[in-house]
């Protein structure tokens, strides 16, 4: 009886995120499936199918999902995936040092102040903040300004609109989904474990290598997560630093929307990017799953 | 300063200073080799400091730290020859009890074949052979125990250091691994170097303590040594001591120093401590199991007139809490050693005698 009715308020609270996500989540991913195996109209739009049987018997519904497998495709798909997994690899070499600071090394009473500052860059909207950085990237930019102010250059960088300043404005864009993840699996590691490293006799490198990394791993891991995912379907700062050349594709669907307006195209390579994605969440649960199931061997 | 042959831990005027407040204080100790010692006081009193000092987690403001005879001062602790038991064991979650015990073998000159039997001898050692695939949290605090031992034990240190290691047990158990303790002690013949606020505990393990208060060390002695004739109040109430009694010297003689209490009774007690001055106000205690309650004041014994406040019945002992005439209180410990118990019937508010052999008096030196 008493189970019951807590059911029944456990779903009352769910509804309204229930509802919020089925109408504009579920249902326009549906669409989106469901446009991705149409043809695209001649001005835009969707083109009527006059003989949905041999449309579905040809096999001509997967002519969209068929052609995102061309070379050309494959080739921005592979980029995307490589400047993921290098935003994902730097943000990683960036935030650790940071997370330890903030976590272990940073005076108590600065803490908050300190964390408040990974934070203060989500007051400003993601895309001035892009902006912002055409402006210090930029040949007459700030970067170029003091390099040849002090001395250090004589001629430019030419680094806006080349795959660097993609580089540098994703990392600086998804640091702080590194750095908190991190920072709160460091936080809790017991001091007093790394005491008892030293004092059986590892130095400071060895007791990072066999304790504080391996304690901290359930924060990598979504630190991982959240960083490498966003990254694979960014197309803001590719778009605002990058060059014609610097496609990903975020920028491929965007592209298929807004200029190209091939919906179909767009909805069949943004659903596989979706079903990437999903597929690695999986292989991090499972992941996750496994390392749980260990500890409790 | 030469390094005497038989000391394993000199700690030379150390002091530590956290900001402004000053947690140990001008600490001089000598701890001997295969001595069990006990570092006992008060939370606050600066002896888990002492401790961190010894292991290498905090660098003294001022003074030197010798282990066997090798100035320790500065070194960090991965390269100190001791080790230690944490206070809530510092097991590495993610490991094994087998991969916690052998933690530390890779940085000793062993090879790495020889691992294996070492970690099944320290196990062995512990009672915990047949755990070694565990891991911490599927141990109860008694085995958690004895794996940080055997993790610290397995690496043969000159100094085994322990945090509080038993304060996380339950009473029964902690007993238990009292006795293990310290026949593992005894039979290893480890310097062991022990932090406890239990004064029982430091009492039935310690071959000498060191009582703490306030960061500095007021008295070090055998048990009995620091039980019997405590040297100064704080050692003497936090052993248990209670009954302070003040009084003027009269006369020294023979080494018996000739008191007078303020009602006018004299005393002979054994002088201790420093030359005392005819008409100098000076403080003795008298431990409470070594005063009794009588309602007729004995011949030979020092007697004063009292009056019962409370009793509090504790099985084998009664506990007769009295006050003299000038309000002051004291404590009395009688056995109940007759065959109807409790021996004496006094009830709160009737008046009765408090006498001692005048031998069990112990001088104070005043701080």
């Amino acid at each position: 009886m008493e189970n019951r009715q807590r059911a029944r308020t456990a779903y009352s609270l769910l509804l309204p995120v229930w509802l919020v996500l089925g109408i504009f989540f579920l249902a326009p991913l549906v669409l989106m499936l469901a446009v991705s195996f149409a043809q695209r109209g001649t001005y835009g739009g969707i083109e009527p199918v006059s003989d949905l049987r041999s449309y579905l018997g040809s096999g001509a519904f997967l002519a969209n999902h068929a052609r995102s497998f061309e070379a050309i495709y494959l080739k921005i798909g592979w980029r995307s995936l490589w400047m993921a997994v290098l935003t994902t690899v730097l943000c990683l070499a960036v935030s650790f040092p940071a997370a330890y600071y903030l976590a272990i090394l940073a005076p108590r009473r600065w803490k908050s102040l300190l964390l408040g500052l990974v934070v203060v860059p989500f007051w400003t909207s993601f895309l001035i903040r892009t902006y912002a950085w055409m402006f210090i990237l930029r040949t007459e930019g700030l970067l170029n300004l003091i390099l040849m102010g002090s001395g250090l250059l004589h001629r430019p960088l030419e680094l806006l609109y080349t795959q660097t300043a993609v580089m540098i404005g994703l990392v600086y864009g998804e640091l702080p989904f590194m750095i908190l993840p991190l920072y709160a699996s460091l936080e809790k590691l017991d001091r007093s474990l790394l005491e008892a490293a030293a004092d059986l006799g590892a130095g400071r490198s060895e007791s990072f290598r066999r304790v504080t990394v391996p304690l901290s791993l359930p924060g990598i891991a979504a630190g991982v997560v959240l960083v490498f995912i966003p990254s694979l379907g960014q197309f803001v700062v590719s778009d605002l630093l990058g060059g014609a050349r610097g496609m990903l594709l975020g920028n491929l669907i965007q592209n298929q929307f807004a200029v190209a307006r091939n919906q179909p195209f767009g909805s069949a390579i943004a659903f596989e990017l979706m079903a990437a994605v999903l597929f690695l969440l999986l292989a991090y649960a499972v992941y996750m799953k496994r390392r749980g199931e260990e500890e409790l061997l | 300063m030469s390094t005497p042959p038989d000391s394993s831990v000199e700690i030379i005027q150390v002091t530590k200073r956290f900001g402004t407040v000053t947690a140990v204080d001008e600490v001089s100790l000598e701890v001997r080799r295969g001595e069990f010692f006990a570092l006992l006081g008060p939370s606050g009193c600066g002896k888990t400091t002492l401790l961190r000092l010894i292991a290498g987690f905090e660098e003294p403001s001022a003074g030197t730290i010798r282990i066997h005879g090798s100035d320790v001062t500065l070194a960090p602790p991965h390269r100190r020859p001791v080790n230690m038991v944490f206070q809530h064991y510092a097991l590495f979650p993610h490991l094994t009890v087998a991969e916690n015990v052998a933690f530390g073998l890779r940085y000793q000159p062993l090879a790495r074949a020889a691992h294996a039997a070492r970690v099944t001898e320290a196990l062995e050692l512990v009672r915990l052979a047949g755990y070694e695939q565990r891991r911490p949290d599927q141990l109860s605090g008694g085995q958690r125990q004895r794996v940080a031992l055997a993790r610290a034990l397995i690496l043969q240190p000159q100094v085994l250091l322990l945090d509080e290691p038993l304060a996380a047990l339950d009473p029964n158990l902690r007993r238990e691994m009292q006795v293990e303790l310290k026949s593992l002690q005894r039979s290893l013949g480890i310097t062991f170097v022990f932090v406890t606020h239990d004064r029982e505990e430091a009492l039935a393990m310690s071959d000498r303590i060191a009582v703490m208060n306030g960061g500095r060390v007021e008295q070090v002695g055998s048990p009995a040594g620091v039980f019997e004739s405590p040297e100064t109040e704080f050692v003497a109430r936090f052993l248990g001591a209670v009954n302070v009694f003040t009084a003027e010297v009269r006369r020294a003689e023979d080494g018996l120093l000739t008191l007078g209490l303020p009602d006018g009774t004299e005393l002979a007690v054994p002088a201790t401590g420093p030359p005392r001055l005819r008409r100098e106000p000076v403080r003795f205690v008298v431990r409470p199991e070594k005063l009794a309650l009588r309602a007729v004041p004995a011949a030979s014994e020092v007697s004063l007139p009292v009056t019962v406040e409370d009793r509090v019945y504790h099985g084998a002992s009664t506990e007769w809490i009295v006050r003299d005439g000038r309000g002051d209180r004291f404590t009395v410990y009688m056995q109940n050693t007759g065959p109807a118990g409790e021996a004496p019937s006094f009830s709160p508010g009737s008046p009765a005698f408090l006498g001692w052999d005048p031998r069990y008096c112990v001088l104070l030196r005043e701080s």
